[in-house]
């Protein structure tokens, strides 16, 4: 079987000399597909997907982006490569414009980025009508949007999400979700960490279940829900 | 009359020179403020940056007037003004390359820095006075006023005169004009649009691609040109000696506290807050007082509330009040 | 080589450096140089309890200082009755009036409404007390200068024993500490830092401006020694007999005298305040400041009151320079405002503590004798250096003159390298922190 998308392939690591938080964990992402993680508070959802985004040592394991190894690339260099990524916190130029946010997401660009915001703007409207306010006026949504917008300024072809939807209203995430389902038919991979397991793995082609840095559970959205262990364990009966 | 008289009188020494010094101030405070914004530092190193650009640019106004090239009617030190620039810059540079940069990658805390620019500013202290000495050194030429006292009384038939000095308009029309500069860079580049990125949100400005060291790189020419620019216009407003311009952190310290530190904005108003708070403390009212009420009630003192020996308390004064009741300053600090 | 090890050696180095100085140079100059080393090591410990323990940036260093030698003056001079007959009472009655508007404007501030109200009621109370506080203190303040001024015009000290005026300098500095502190502790740490710089230079625009106290840049002279004088040892048979048998003139020998007289003050003063730092390091008070130190969040979260605990280290550190400032003065016999220069009296303090080791008190003693070594003897290797170089010069160059006057300032340069250097490749210090 070819390799997925984007594999982080029976990663083990941790932060800098400290102890190994993952252990032998595997998250991958099939093209235009949504991957969830989920899993108890502490169980390394977030380390697990800064690990393949290069923000930790993985110590041993490899992560594979189109079957090419990039372990050892920096997090910088992943971007080129066209992984996005939205921090959980302070993910905007709380500062700047909306469209100044989009701008410097776009920083690395060096052809004509305009259509890619308009493309941004048309999936997301509230932001067009902001463009001029700076994103630290806005609300808790809104923010979220300009986050996942300045990552889309790339064009990446994965797109890593840390809990977007963390503190915001019920109604509020139930848009995000849609917009984010909108993002992946587009043809971009989604990889996401989520608190909100069940509505999450309701979008998920792909779940994975982490309990104390390894793979508990894995298998599509539907399977995951459907498990009894999982439901018992994770998701409130 | 008397209360047009007494306008005069007030914005002869107190408006004119109080924005004069606001605006050498407030470049100042800007270069202050940048350091902090984007390297996250209190530099104490400031005073003496701008004393030695400054003494480069009286150097080479030496050796330009010594050969005989002036500006006209305008001080030959605008002339010298960009070598002042361009030595500071490469100062700036290599002590950022030589000492900066290592604490930058160790990711150290900014009171680390902040010691470090206490050596920093040891050197340049050394450097300054062991090239040209510590004392007063006078190089401003040209047309002296703009305006003369006598001229204005011709003018107007009024009995106070005003005088306006050719370098408190200098000053002004160079901080305009800077300011400008600057803000359209900051707002409107994309160099300038990073760094305001990278003040805001460091970590997601790396993310974005941004090159930090890139980002440091312009912010020490800027804080270069701004130093050396301000150094130079209080030089020619008063005089260059370095000891003046290490007690100038003070007043530039309290303006960009007072503004919030890291924010542009603020350190202008600062600039001004503080240099007309010193101006009119330091002011004797008598005069003023005198025009402006009956005969019977003019006052026989100065009234002066403080000699002007006490300005720096006055900056103190009002950077206490505001680390008492608004520690982020008049505008909200950090973040470019 | 073991740390105690390394400490001696580091020790001896310096007292061999001092008495290479008695040899090559003088005795003199030997003495001189321990005298203000003392000094300075009480110095850099006050620093190094505020900075290597807790971690607070006092960039005021000379304030404090100054206000210690304000002291040696109103403890120990002679009170100039003159003077006091013309204004005395009244201006003590204006200083009090000042406090009580300063008090009543604070007072306004808390009891009254916030807005406008608040504002226009403080700027009223302000006025008023400002216009009335003049009103007493300055014809009082005129009377008293106007009193002899070429010999006195100042109000004089309260002629007690100049010895007591070293623990006074203490309480001086801690009281300006004690307000500082008050406004900048607990708020970013580059605050206090600043506000110290600001109070150091209004101490010292004081001390420069308010004769009636200090004389101001007239200088205060002949302040009362705590040893005999010179001239009176030379008058002193048995002295002379005795300098003579150890085969000194009595000249040399009444100045080596007083010195050693005063090292051994100096000495004294420094191990009683050395034995109690160590203490307090070592006490759970100390472990407690350095857990603040290096991790403030978490003892903020259990439950300890930080900025209560910096004000009181803060207070300690600074009063430990107040009483440094105090013994300076008395050494010299002299106040002269215009000498306090920051960069010698504050950022050179800083650089010793560095060097030596910040929170070790024994490094930052060390750092005190070895970096006032540096900047006594610099200043004639540079001047030698300088001679050197420009030796092929022709004797009437102008750079050559220039060179040479420049020398004076390559201590400025070489502290600022030594300082650089040091935090970059040994930032712990020689003597590092346990």
């Amino acid at each position: 079987m070819s390799d997925p998308f984007l594999i982080g392939d029976c990663m083990t690591g941790g932060y800098g000399k400290g102890p190994d938080i993952l252990h032998e964990c595997t998250i991958a992402v099939e093209k235009g597909e949504i991957a969830v993680i989920v899993g108890p508070n502490g169980a390394g959802k977030s380390t697990a997907m800064k690990a393949v985004f290069g923000m930790l040592d993985v110590r041993q394991g490899a992560v594979r982006l189109q079957g090419q190894d990039i372990t050892k690339l920096s997090p910088q260099d992943r971007v080129l490569k066209g992984m996005g990524f939205v921090p959980q916190t302070h993910n905007i130029f709380t500062s700047m414009t909306v469209e100044e946010n989009l701008e410097m997401g776009a920083f690395i660009r060096t052809d004509d980025f305009r259509p890619t915001m308009e493309q941004v703007y048309d999936l997301f409207p509230i932001l067009r009508d902001k463009r001029n306010q700076p994103a630290g006026e806005l609300s808790g949504g809104q923010r979220q949007q300009v986050a996942v917008g300045r990552a889309l300024m790339t064009k990446p072809s994965v797109l890593m999400l840390d809990e977007p939807t963390a503190g915001v209203s019920p109604i509020v995430m139930d848009e995000l979700f849609d917009r984010i389902i909108e993002v992946a038919r587009t043809g971009i991979s989604i990889l996401m960490v989520e608190q909100n397991a069940r509505q999450a793995l309701e979008i998920a082609d792909k779940g994975y279940v982490l309990v104390q840095g390894r793979n508990a559970f894995t298998g599509t959205g539907q399977d995951l829900l459907a498990d009894a262990e999982v439901r018992k364990s994770f998701l409130g009966g | 009359m008397d209360f047009l008289n007494a306008l005069v009188v007030l914005a002869n020494f107190v408006v004119i020179p109080g924005i004069a010094y606001g605006s050498q101030l407030a470049l100042g405070a800007l270069g202050v403020t940048l350091v902090y914004g984007v390297l996250r530092f209190s530099n104490f190193a400031h005073g003496d940056t701008m004393a030695f650009g400054t003494m480069v640019v009286v150097l080479v106004t030496w050796w330009m007037q010594s050969v005989g090239i002036t500006f006209g009617p305008l001080p030959t030190a605008l002339l010298a003004l960009p070598v002042g620039i361009a030595a500071t810059a490469v100062l700036m540079v290599g002590t950022d390359r030589m000492v900066y940069r290592f604490y930058r990658q160790k990711k150290a805390e900014p009171v680390v820095y902040l010691i470090v620019s206490l050596g920093v500013m040891f050197i340049m202290a050394g450097l300054v006075r062991f090239i040209i000495g510590p004392n007063d050194q006078s190089f401003s030429d040209g047309e002296r006023f703009i305006i003369k006292v006598r001229d204005f009384k011709q003018m107007t038939g009024l009995d106070e005169g005003l005088a306006i000095k050719t370098t408190q308009g200098i000053t002004v029309v160079t901080a305009i004009v800077v300011v400008a500069v600057l803000f359209w860079f900051l707002n409107n580049t994309r160099t300038g649009k990073s760094m305001r990125a990278f003040s805001d949100n460091e970590d997601l400005a790396l993310l974005s691609g941004i090159n930090p060291e890139r980002v440091v790189l312009y912010t020490w020419l800027i804080v270069a040109a701004l130093a050396t620019i301000a150094g130079t216009l209080y030089g020619l407003d008063k005089s260059f000696k370095p000891f003046v311009y290490f007690q100038l952190l003070l007043p530039i310290f309290a303006a960009a506290i007072v503004g919030g530190l890291g924010n542009p904005l603020g350190a202008i108003a600062g600039g001004f807050v503080i240099a007309f708070s010193e101006v009119t403390v330091t002011y004797a009212w008598k005069k003023v007082i005198t025009y402006v009420v009956p005969d019977a009630w003019a006052p026989e003192g100065l009234v002066q509330l403080l000699s002007t020996e006490y300005k720096f308390a006055v900056s103190f004064v009002i950077l206490v009040i505001v680390l008492l009741i608004k520690p982020t300053g008049l505008f909200k600090g950090k973040a470019l | 080589m073991s740390e105690t090890g390394k400490t001696y050696a580091l020790f001896a180095m310096v007292v061999v450096l001092i008495i290479g100085t008695g040899v090559v140079q003088s005795w003199n100059s030997a003495l001189f140089i321990l005298n203000m080393g003392l000094i300075s090591a009480i110095m850099a410990l006050g620093v190094n309890l505020q900075w290597g323990i807790a971690g607070l940036l006092n960039v005021g260093i000379m304030g404090f200082v100054a206000l210690g030698g304000l002291a040696t003056v109103l403890v120990s001079m002679d009170p100039v009755p003159d003077a006091w007959d013309a204004g005395g009472p009244r201006l003590f009655l204006g200083l009090a009036l000042g406090a009580a508007s300063i008090l009543a404007v604070v007072m306004a501030y808390a009891k009254l409404p916030k807005g406008w109200a608040r504002i226009i009621g403080v700027a009223i109370v302000a006025i008023i007390g400002f216009n009335i506080t003049r009103g007493v203190l300055d014809p009082a303040v005129q009377a008293v200068e106007a009193v002899n001024p070429a010999l006195t015009g100042y109000l004089g000290g309260l002629g007690l024993p100049v010895l007591i005026a070293w623990p006074v300098g203490g309480l001086f500095a801690a009281a300006a500490a004690w307000v500082i502190g008050k406004t900048a502790l607990g708020l970013r740490s580059d605050y206090l830092a600043i506000a110290t710089l600001g109070i150091s230079e209004i101490i010292i625009a004081i001390l420069k401006n308010e004769d009636w106290m200090s004389r101001g840049v007239k200088n205060v002279i002949g302040i009362p020694r705590p040893l005999p004088y010179e001239i009176d040892l030379q008058a002193d048979p048995s002295f002379v007999e005795r300098a003579a048998g150890l085969g000194l003139d009595p000249m040399t020998a009444s100045t080596l005298y007083v010195k050693i007289g005063y090292g051994v003050l100096f000495a004294i003063v420094l191990g009683i305040l050395l034995v109690l730092s160590q203490l307090a390091l070592n006490s759970p008070w100390g472990r407690m400041m350095r857990a603040i130190r290096d991790n403030e969040t978490a003892a903020r979260a259990m439950g300890k009151n930080v900025t209560a605990r910096h004000l009181q280290v803060f207070v300690l550190g600074s009063a430990i320079c107040g009483i440094a400032g105090a013994m300076m003065t008395t050494m010299d016999s002299q106040l002269t405002p215009g000498s306090y220069q920051p960069l010698r009296f504050t950022f050179l303090i800083w650089v010793m503590v560095i060097v030596g080791g910040s929170g070790n008190n024994l490094g930052s003693i060390l750092g005190g004798f070895l970096v006032w070594f540096l900047w006594v003897q610099v200043e004639p290797l540079g001047a030698g250096l300088m001679n050197i170089i420009t030796m092929p010069m022709a004797e009437d160059s102008a750079i050559r003159a220039h060179l040479l006057e420049g020398a004076a300032y390559m201590r400025l340069l070489t502290m600022g390298v030594f300082l650089l250097v040091m935090l970059r490749f040994s930032p712990k210090g020689l003597i590092p922190e346990k």
